[in-house]
């Protein structure tokens, strides 16, 4: 079993507002040396059978119509291999 | 007979009521359709109303898309059925891809609710034809994702076909691109605002005018006269 890890991020050119408001919070609370803070979504899928091209063809495809909306937002798929339980 | 006209009703929409009583009010028929419905009940026009299906996750709009009525609903407004929508209504029919650009939170962070005035800056739509071009009109405004935006390709091609619907005027109330506060598609059919025009149909609520009636006698002359 693995796990396929989908990052959406906006796009760079499109305004974070959330992003502002947290990176403004950051000198109040001390930190320091931040000059930039974008927001975004980590989508996690837990797949059953192997994760082979047609299956990260698949999720390529969900993320594009699903996951993401690509007028606003890029996305990025990696594969996490599940460590095995620890004994 | 008159016309008979359709409101969605998703998990969490808010303004279905508020609706299909505009829709009476304009003298048309409301016809109730769920979001599991497989077919639009034969109706002549359908409205996505306002609110927050599916609690807003993952982004407004994005997992009503998907819901069973909305398969014929697309189906059907690429053949040319009237279709509008309101706030979230807008929102579903970006992430449809009926409309172009899509809505971000508000740039202030803040949900936001105010009488609102608008530009009607095309008189031509389905949705349209009772203003003249031009018109100015107050009605309500509530939301927290209202913030339009398009790439500049997108926008300029809008403002060129005329269809750029409506813009904010005074106040620009969640930092939309050029104003935007709704847009048509290309055959006028399909159109979405972020503004309520189902909250100002009567003098005694909302606004205190019934500056939104005419997008309901609009849709009713259309159908009515075709």
């Amino acid at each position: 079993m693995a796990r396929v890890v989908v990052d959406v991020m906006l796009k760079p050119e499109i305004l974070d507002p959330q992003g502002q408001a947290v990176q403004r919070a950051l000198p109040r609370l001390g930190f320091d040396g931040i000059s930039d803070v974008r927001q975004g979504k980590r989508f996690e899928l837990e797949v059953d059978g192997p994760v082979d091209e047609a299956a990260l063809a698949r999720i390529h495809d969900l993320a594009e119509s699903f996951l993401a909306n690509t007028v606003i937002e890029d996305f990025t798929i990696r594969v996490e291999e599940v460590a095995e339980a620890v004994k | 007979m008159t016309a008979r006209i359709g409101v969605v009703t998703f998990p969490g929409s808010l303004d279905d009521r508020d609706t299909q009583r505009a829709i009476r009010v304009a003298g048309a028929e409301p016809v109730a359709l769920w979001h599991k419905d497989k077919d639009l009940k034969q109706v002549d026009a359908v409205v996505l109303c306002g609110g927050f299906s599916y609690g807003d996750y993952l982004r407004a709009g994005a997992i009503a898309r998907f819901s069973p009525v909305m398969e014929p609903l697309l189906e059907q407004a690429k053949a040319g059925l009237p279709v509008l929508g309101i706030c979230n209504g807008f929102q579903i029919l970006t992430e449809a891809h009926l409309l172009p650009g899509t809505m971000l939170r508000n740039d202030h962070l803040h949900f936001i609710c105010r009488d609102q005035k608008l530009r009607v800056e095309n008189a031509e739509t389905s949705w349209t034809t009772d203003y003249s071009a031009g018109q100015e009109i107050h009605i309500p405004l509530k939301n927290n994702d209202g913030q339009y935006v398009a790439d500049a390709y997108t926008l300029d091609k809008l403002e060129a076909e005329g269809r750029v619907a409506f813009r904010y005027l005074d106040f620009n109330p969640n930092g939309s691109q050029r104003d935007i506060a709704g847009v048509t598609n290309a055959a006028g059919n399909v159109v979405g605002l972020m503004p309520h025009p189902e909250h100002a149909v009567e003098p005694l609520i909302g606004t205190g005018r019934t500056d939104g009636l005419p997008f309901f006698t609009s849709i009713l002359k259309k159908l009515v006269n075709a």
